[in-house]
């Protein structure tokens, strides 16, 4: 990605990001109760955040690829199995991952 | 001060430092996308809500187009709105006061606010504000350490730290999987982000599994 792409990237999170919370402080309450919006928008965090998992974690471009990175994983999700704390988790699944990376 | 307002106060800071020292993962996954530390802590000054933060400079990282990237980032920042709504009865606030609160309108301050609830209005209130700016404080100097990190370290691999952003992801969505039915949003999602993912433009599987919650959530369970 150019470097300009990713200032875009950059500003336009931000100015979205910022509205988006804006939004809620002004609008008045009706407009966003309706039952089926608020199902969907609950769901929607899990979806993307399983999807990142995913795309970071086995994907190369558009390829699914095993690689260092999925031991990292499983050992996060052991750690996360175990109740560890979020720093302890990332720690983990990043020492891993270098051990095996450099193993290989 | 009271011993009520001192209760706020301290579960205020705790999370406060918590979850602000995220922060470094941030700053050392967004180092590692490709961004600059100065890119990386306008991201937390500006964006400052982290699973959005996260989700742009992934898609960054995974080779993204830029609209994937702000669509995704986006999407994962429209609850802040409904927080917002929660939020803006209570605080009452107006003007400039109200673009502040907004700001640290996130899953933090809320959650605070909203469990100082047997304390009062005026704990509630503190709880937001405390909590609010302080994981802001947090989360910035946090950033600029581990966006500082990565660069003295180099290639990400090689630090682990193309394993740490999906750890990262897996640590914010495993608080949220708390019904049965949560954690088979998540594995359809997964398994969907993976079938997608050869027919699709690198950083579109991401957005196209929002379809996964739309078609879960279109009926009441």
């Amino acid at each position: 990605m150019s470097p300009t792409a990713m200032w875009i990237v950059l500003g336009a999170t931000s100015v979205l990001c910022f509205s988006i919370k804006l939004l809620g402080h002004l609008v008045p309450e009706p407009w966003l109760a309706n039952a089926r919006l608020q199902r969907i928008n609950a769901l929607i965090p899990i979806s993307l955040l399983s999807a990142l998992v995913i795309a970071q974690g086995v994907v190369v471009k558009t390829h699914v690829v095993i690689d260092h990175r999925l031991a990292g994983l499983g050992v996060a999700l052991a750690a996360l199995f175990a109740k560890a704390p979020f720093p302890v988790v990332v720690v983990a699944a990043a020492a891993t991952s270098a051990l095996v990376y450099h193993l290989h | 001060m009271s011993n009520l307002t001192r209760g706020t106060a301290r579960d205020s800071l705790s999370v406060a430092i918590t979850v602000g020292a995220y922060g470094v993962a941030f700053g050392a996954a967004s180092v590692a996308a490709g961004f600059s530390v100065v890119q990386s802590c306008l991201f937390s000054l500006l964006t400052f809500t982290g699973a959005s933060q996260f989700a742009a400079i992934g898609v960054v990282a995974s080779g993204g187009a830029v609209a994937s990237a702000i669509a995704a980032a986006t999407m994962l920042g429209t609850r802040n709105a409904l927080y917002g709504i929660q939020m803006a009865p209570l605080l009452q606030v107006k003007g400039v006061r109200r673009v502040l609160a907004a700001h640290v309108t996130i899953d933090e301050s809320t959650g605070v606010a909203l469990s100082q609830a047997p304390r009062g209005v005026a704990a509630m209130r503190e709880g937001f504000w405390i909590t609010g700016t302080g994981v802001f404080l947090f989360w910035n100097i946090f950033t600029l350490l581990g966006a500082l990190g990565a660069k003295a370290l180099g290639n990400p691999a090689s630090w682990g730290l193309d394993a740490a952003v999906p750890a990262a992801f897996l640590g914010l969505l495993w608080p949220r999987l708390e019904t049965n039915f949560l954690r088979g949003v998540a594995v359809t999602s997964m398994v969907f982000a993976m079938l997608v993912t050869p027919w699709l433009p690198a950083g579109l599987p991401i957005i196209a599994t929002t379809a996964v919650a739309m078609m879960l959530g279109w009926r009441a369970r």
